[in-house]
């Protein structure tokens, strides 16, 4: 049902959305255990191949295959043949050659992973994160991280839910749009859900057009704050040329920022993710980041058994055996 | 200089229709020493002259490309001014015109002149596209009038814009002067923002920069006003928007001497096709959405855009790999043109088949200023007339009801990046014909 590769949202649908969200639970009870490794993806080989800088997407990714008893190769792109002018598709026909069975990428370039899964025959490739593009496990933890609070204030079993405390949710997105592949991901998994999306910026830093999206476009972040049960907040892309987009950051948190005198509007439950890394001060106020109702570092937890649960899924189909007291006997 | 030499010897196109100066007719046409000698029904053949079957085919004036990109000097992997040649004559075209955008470019005498000797050698006549300004970098103007002595008729920094206002109103007052005409790859940079797809919905969703219809519209528009005011003679490349369209068609109606081309790809793709992050879909300017499209054709159909350029830009298969953003711009052309016109115009928007001579042979020879013989100095040969006795048999025979299936590695262009690779195609070029020398017999390139 889910596969060969994770390259969009998309892929997935609903249904694997869902199965995502589910088999990452289980995968949150083994890490609550003294023994945190299951034996699910023992013999595999899993490369993790990062052409852009990032520290906690590659190492939630790292453990996530430790954690499933997969061998990881790391290519740094900083140490590589790639600096020597060695082509994305050479290189990844050189990983290849090694017997890997999956590559985790993240490029600068969007479309870089769907590029390369034309280029590879039988390897699962997962889009970590692809320029403006998408970034879909971040998508799916920020879908586990709210449905697993969403499931607590109503003292319920996340994984008995579905899609169902998504139903009729007020979402807001706020910030750079444009640059986001967060925002694109986040946008494809909780319109699928079932919840009501608005995206909050001015008019410099939405994609130029949503056509299909199925989300609703603000330029006033003001208005939605009483309704909305989640706000998405986003870092402003500075690398990415979007501080051009606002005549400056003061300007941008006056408008757009989640500051505490918004906060402090949100209604009850109501609940603030960022993806991160966060810039105290721009887009979030730093007493806002350190509220209860700001999951962020949350996300960063869930991230490791919501990319256990895409790479087990991927790699096995589901149909490997999940029994966590044999990865105990394999200690 | 040259003197290109006709062919000796006499070749016979025997049976189909023939363009000539009034209509089509059913007509043999006979060919002596490189000179059209009869246009009649029935032609005798002379003992030892080649037949060439022309059944259920039509021969006209040769096609001539104001856009080829024939790489020579500096991308020699990618295209030759040979290979590119015999990519031309495959294609039907007579003549072409290659921009100046080599590594060096084609801003001095010294290379522009090798450029044209090594054209001589090959199987189209090749015409040099001048640089309007010194490394086609906007700021000083190049040697305008040394090349224009040697042939040159057409001046771009193609591959981008002039975009200093102030230096493209010099640079077409310049030409002016001259008698030659300044032509303009239309994209304000500053509006394009970096953008390698068209910006809108596809750009969107796949996360790409995207450049607006209007980084293309507010060129043309200033290019227009420049033009008006100095009464100059300017040609607009590739155009591919419905509002460049509409601002032609309005500067025609005030007489301003404007003429214009499209490229096929943008008159047969459209952005959805970047949705696989091909980057044999890049293009510049970029494949835009279905109304420009319907623009292009509108404009081709009512003579607002007055020939078809195929900006052929080979491009090797290891950058065409790299990340779309990363990726050069670019698509082979030449050797699809013709049945890319004739599905989409001819069969598709009901286009006279007289019409879309005009636009591959007629009014590209015009704009290029080889449609009349002898006094170029590297003597290129009469391109564009209608066929009938007396002129350079600079012709193509085209088969409408052939049926062909493309494939990269199977063109002649050393590049392989069309990205029409497995289209099923109607139509195709059948002979051609340069001089007199049939280059092309039944689809296969003679030398």
């Amino acid at each position: 049902m889910i596969g060969p590769h994770l390259l969009s949202i998309a892929d997935l649908g609903h249904d694997g959305i869902v199965q995502v969200l589910n088999v990452a639970e289980s995968f949150a009870e083994v890490e609550k255990r003294t023994m945190k490794k299951v034996p699910a993806l023992k013999g595999k080989v899993i490369a993790t191949m990062f052409f852009e800088e990032s520290t906690r997407t590659r190492l939630s990714f790292e453990t996530a295959a430790k954690r499933l008893s997969a061998d990881v190769l790391s290519l740094s792109v900083a140490t590589s043949s790639v600096k020597k002018g060695e082509s994305l598709k050479d290189t990844l026909k050189t990983i290849e050659a090694l017997g890997i069975d999956a590559v985790i990428i993240r490029h600068r370039s969007s479309g870089a992973p769907l590029q390369a899964a034309r280029f590879l025959d039988d390897i699962h490739v997962v889009n970590a994160g692809d320029g403006w593009h998408e970034h879909p496990s971040q998508g799916l933890l920020d879908a586990f991280t709210v449905r697993q609070a969403w499931a607590a204030a109503a003292g319920v079993d996340p994984a008995s839910t579905g899609s169902s405390l998504f139903r009729g949710k007020k979402i807001v997105i706020v910030g750079d749009i444009a640059h986001s592949r967060v925002a694109r991901s986040e946008v494809l998994a909780y319109t699928a859900l079932g919840a009501e999306v608005t995206l909050v910026a001015p008019a410099t830093l939405l994609p130029p057009s949503v056509e299909g999206w199925g989300v609703a476009v603000a330029h006033r972040l003001d208005p939605l704050l009483e309704e909305a049960d989640l706000v998405s907040v986003l870092r402003l892309q500075a690398e990415r040329g979007s501080g051009e987009c606002v005549p400056s950051l003061r300007e941008f948190t006056e408008t757009f920022g989640m500051t505490e005198a918004r906060a402090e509007r949100l209604k009850e439950g109501a609940l603030i993710t960022h993806p991160g890394p966060m810039v105290r001060g721009v887009e979030i106020a730093s007493a806002v980041a350190d509220d209860p109702r700001c999951l962020v570092t949350t996300q960063v937890h869930n991230g490791v058994a919501v990319r256990m649960a895409a790479l087990y899924l991927l790699l096995t189909g589901g149909n490997a055996a999940l029994d966590h007291s044999e990865a105990n006997r394999d200690a | 200089m040259h003197k290109y030499p006709l062919a000796k010897g006499t070749v016979v196109i025997r049976g189909g229709a023939v363009l000539t100066p009034t209509g089509l007719i059913d007509a043999d046409v006979v060919v002596v020493d490189g000179v059209i000698a009869a246009v009649e029904p029935n032609a005798a053949v002379p003992e030892g002259a080649t037949v060439l079957d022309a059944q259920g085919c039509i021969t006209g004036p040769g096609f001539v490309d104001l856009h080829t990109h024939l790489r020579e000097p500096g991308k020699e992997q990618a295209e030759t001014i040979a290979s590119g040649a015999r990519a031309a004559a495959l294609g039907g075209y007579t003549a072409v015109v290659a921009m100046p955008n080599t590594s060096p470019c084609l801003d001095s005498a010294f290379v522009v002149r090798a450029v044209l000797d090594l054209g001589a050698q090959t199987t189209t006549e090749v015409a040099v596209a001048g640089a309007i300004t010194v490394g086609r970098a906007g700021e000083q103007l190049a040697p305008i009038a040394e090349l224009a002595a040697l042939g040159v008729q057409l001046f771009t920094d193609d591959g981008t814009g002039v975009q200093h206002g102030g230096v493209a109103r010099r640079a077409l007052d310049y030409c002016t002067g001259l008698g030659v005409t300044y032509a303009e790859h239309c994209e304000d940079l500053a509006i394009a923002s970096g953008g390698v797809v068209h910006e809108g919905a596809w750009s969107a969703k796949l996360g790409l920069p995207g450049q607006p219809a209007s980084a293309e519209e507010a060129m043309v528009a200033r290019d227009l006003l420049l033009a008006g005011e100095l009464g100059a003679r300017i040609h607009l490349l590739h155009l591919s928007t419905v509002g460049s369209v509409e601002l032609v068609r309005a500067a025609k109606a005030k007489g301003i001497a404007v003429t214009a081309e499209a490229a096929p790809h943008h008159f047969t793709l459209t952005d959805a096709e970047i949705a696989s992050y091909d980057a044999r879909f890049k293009v510049n300017p970029p494949l835009r959405p279905d109304e420009h499209v319907a623009a292009i054709i509108e404009g081709l159909c009512d003579g607002t855009i007055d020939a078809i350029a195929t900006d052929h830009a080979p491009h090797t298969p290891e950058t065409k790999d790299l990340p779309f953003d990363e990726a050069p711009p670019g698509m082979l052309g030449l050797e699809t043109a013709f049945s890319l016109a004739y599905e989409r115009l001819v069969e598709g928007a009901g286009m006279p088949m007289e019409h879309l001579f005009d636009l591959l042979s007629t009014n590209p020879a015009r704009i290029a200023e080889l449609d009349a013989a002898g006094d170029r100095p590297y003597g290129h040969t009469a391109h564009g007339a209608r066929v009938a006795p007396g002129i350079p048999a600079n012709l193509v025979v085209v088969d409408p009801s052939a049926r062909w299936t493309v494939a990269g590695t199977a063109l002649a262009s050393l590049a392989t990046n069309t990205p029409y690779e497995g289209r099923s195609m109607h139509g195709s070029v059948r002979h051609t014909i340069l001089r007199g020398e049939p280059v092309v017999i039944s689809g296969e390139a003679q030398r």
